[in-house]
């Protein structure tokens, strides 16, 4: 028994479960990480010193246009826009950013009046590319929806890429707006930090609404359910993983705004995203690199068709579509959670 | 000049709406307002693009009752390549948002003068 | 049918300068929503209802919240530094 738990705790899965839970990182010992600490200190040093210098508090600056500020008594830091030599600056700026835009929109224009007629048949654009894709789409991928069949099969890699870019994105949002809870000297405040800012979160709004909660209640499922809708239906009808997910995501913001993160956090919390997010990116690579090499070399890939207008038809257009919304839902979700609260 | 114009008024308004986002990321000094112009710009291009690929008295691109004719559908292509590019721009969008909420944590300020400035006075002291 | 379009595109033009002279950010992030939900019907009329589905969730739906929960934040963080302001 013994020596099973310890093949166990050597075994390839352990490892590769660690790595996919965070707990253990093959790459943690090259890389260069500064102790967290001397930068916020740096930031509260750094702040209340601006606040003296003002001497009035923040406010007023946001919602100001282009060209008031330099009179308003309110403002924060008159020395800005003080010297005459800046505000000429500013005024020189104003105008020759104009003369610009009017210089481009009137090069565009003038581009635009020699090009083609709008909606004509013959256009250098309507080529043999689109022609193959009408003609053999349907016989090629299977997918009714040509635009569906094009965007996961001729040119899959691409939204490939694409997905990567999504996950890549919500990466940088975690790292720039993540609240860390696990500095070891200062434990006291940075929990006190987020606790504020999960305080600060719910300040303009009513807690458990009830108006809210019904109109939730009633919408939520319609939502989901016609972004699974989508989603299924990517090969047969306008549509597909992207629009399904980004409606996914919509209707899971919706669920979080009406009834908080306590709910929410019982069935999506941060291990979930990175578990979704990743076996869906690499079912897609490894299903679309097989695919692809199979076509290449002219080999029989063994991947039914069916026949089109089923459901279950148009080969692996139908998981990759399930793929590409799993990854956008749990995108669109990360990114409003990352913003409310800084995590998960 | 003008009839072709009248003619490809899409295309027209397209450039026209560039030419207001170019000038808003130019010209405004606060950020979230420039973060606006930069998607107005990302909305521009896509409705050119989507432009170039209808062709008058055509269907949508989903075969219908068999029918394989390329007189019958319009282009696919720039279809396809909007499609991704609406995605990207929303991330492109949650990341400046991002680095917006940072900035104003660290400065204090919306306005992209004002946090130079600062920034500046922190690199002398 | 060209008619109905005209007036979107007009409407469109007008979103869009809109979005750059209104003075408060609420405002402004409202119009940019519908800014996208013409654009969304410009689509359909265009025949390529794909995108129109993906404009509606994602221009006019996830973009805005995010617009939203930004401005939602920088109160929030202007707040917190009055009442450090008010403490000292």
């Amino acid at each position: 028994m013994s020596r099973q738990r310890d093949d166990y705790e050597k075994s390839w899965w352990k490892r590769f479960k660690g790595w996919v839970d965070g707990e253990w990182d093959p790459l943690a010992s090259g890389m260069e990480i500064r102790v967290p600490g001397s930068k916020p200190e740096e930031r509260v040093t750094a702040a209340p010193k601006y606040l003296t210098e003002a001497g009035t508090p923040e406010e007023g600056s946001p919602a100001k246009g282009a060209a008031v500020g330099s009179e308003s008594p309110k403002d924060p830091h008159p020395s800005l826009y003080d010297g005459r030599g800046i505000r000429y600056f500013r005024r020189f700026y104003q105008i020759m950013s104009v003369l610009l835009c009017l210089s481009i929109i009137f090069v565009l224009l003038w581009t635009v009046s020699y090009l083609p007629v709008f909606g004509n048949a013959g256009n250098p654009d309507n080529n043999e590319v689109s022609a193959r894709y009408i003609e053999r789409g349907l016989q090629e991928t299977g997918a009714v929806n040509i635009v569906t069949g094009m965007i996961l099969d001729y040119r899959a890699f691409d939204t490939f890429g694409e997905s990567c870019v999504l996950f890549i994105a919500s990466c940088c949002v975690l790292v720039l707006l993540r609240i860390d809870v696990e500095v070891k000297d200062g434990q006291s405040e940075s929990g006190l930090k987020k606790r504020l800012a999960e305080a600060n979160d719910r300040i303009y709004e009513p807690k458990n609404d009830i108006i809210l909660q019904k109109c939730a209640g009633v919408l939520v499922p319609l939502i989901l359910v016609f972004g699974i809708y989508i989603v299924l239906n990517g090969h047969l009808s306008p549509g597909g993983g992207f629009s399904g997910g980004a409606v996914l995501g919509s209707g899971l913001i919706l669920y979080l705004n009406a009834f908080g993160f306590g709910k929410t956090e019982r069935f999506f919390t941060e291990k979930v995203y990175r578990r979704v997010t990743l076996s869906a990116l690499t079912f897609y690579c490894l299903a679309k690199s097989y695919s692809f090499f199979t076509g290449a070399n002219h080999l029989e890939s063994g991947i039914p068709l069916g026949t089109p207008g089923a459901i279950l038809s148009s080969g692996l257009i139908l998981p990759l579509n399930i793929c590409v919304g799993l990854v956008v839902a749990c995108t669109m979700y990360a990114f409003y959670t990352l913003f409310r609260k800084g995590g998960m | 000049m003008e009839a072709p114009l009248l003619v490809n008024m899409e295309e027209t308004v397209s450039v026209i709406l560039f030419g207001v986002g170019f000038t808003m990321l130019m010209l405004h000094r606060n950020l979230i307002k420039k973060i606006m112009g930069m998607n107005i710009m990302d909305t521009a291009v896509y409705l050119f693009l989507a432009v170039k690929g209808y062709i008058k008295g055509r269907m949508v691109p989903i075969v219908t009752d068999g029918i394989q004719d390329v007189s019958a559908y319009i282009n696919p292509v720039p279809s396809g390549l909007v499609l991704t590019g609406i995605v990207v721009s929303v991330s492109t969008t949650a990341l400046m948002l991002a680095l917006t909420i940072r900035l104003y944590e660290r400065y204090g300020s919306l306005d992209l003068d004002e946090i130079l400035m600062r920034a500046k006075e922190e690199e002398r002291i | 049918m060209r008619f109905f379009e005209i007036i979107l595109l007009f409407c469109l033009v007008v979103c869009a300068v809109s979005v750059g002279f209104m003075k408060d950010l609420l405002t402004s992030i409202v119009i940019f929503m519908s800014y996208s939900l013409i654009m969304c019907v410009i689509w359909v009329l265009l025949q390529s209802p794909d995108l129109a589905i993906t404009e509606a969730a994602v221009g006019a739906g996830v973009t805005s919240i995010l617009f939203f929960v930004t401005l939602k934040k920088i109160r929030a963080i202007r707040k917190e530094d009055g009442h450090e302001q008010t403490e000292r």
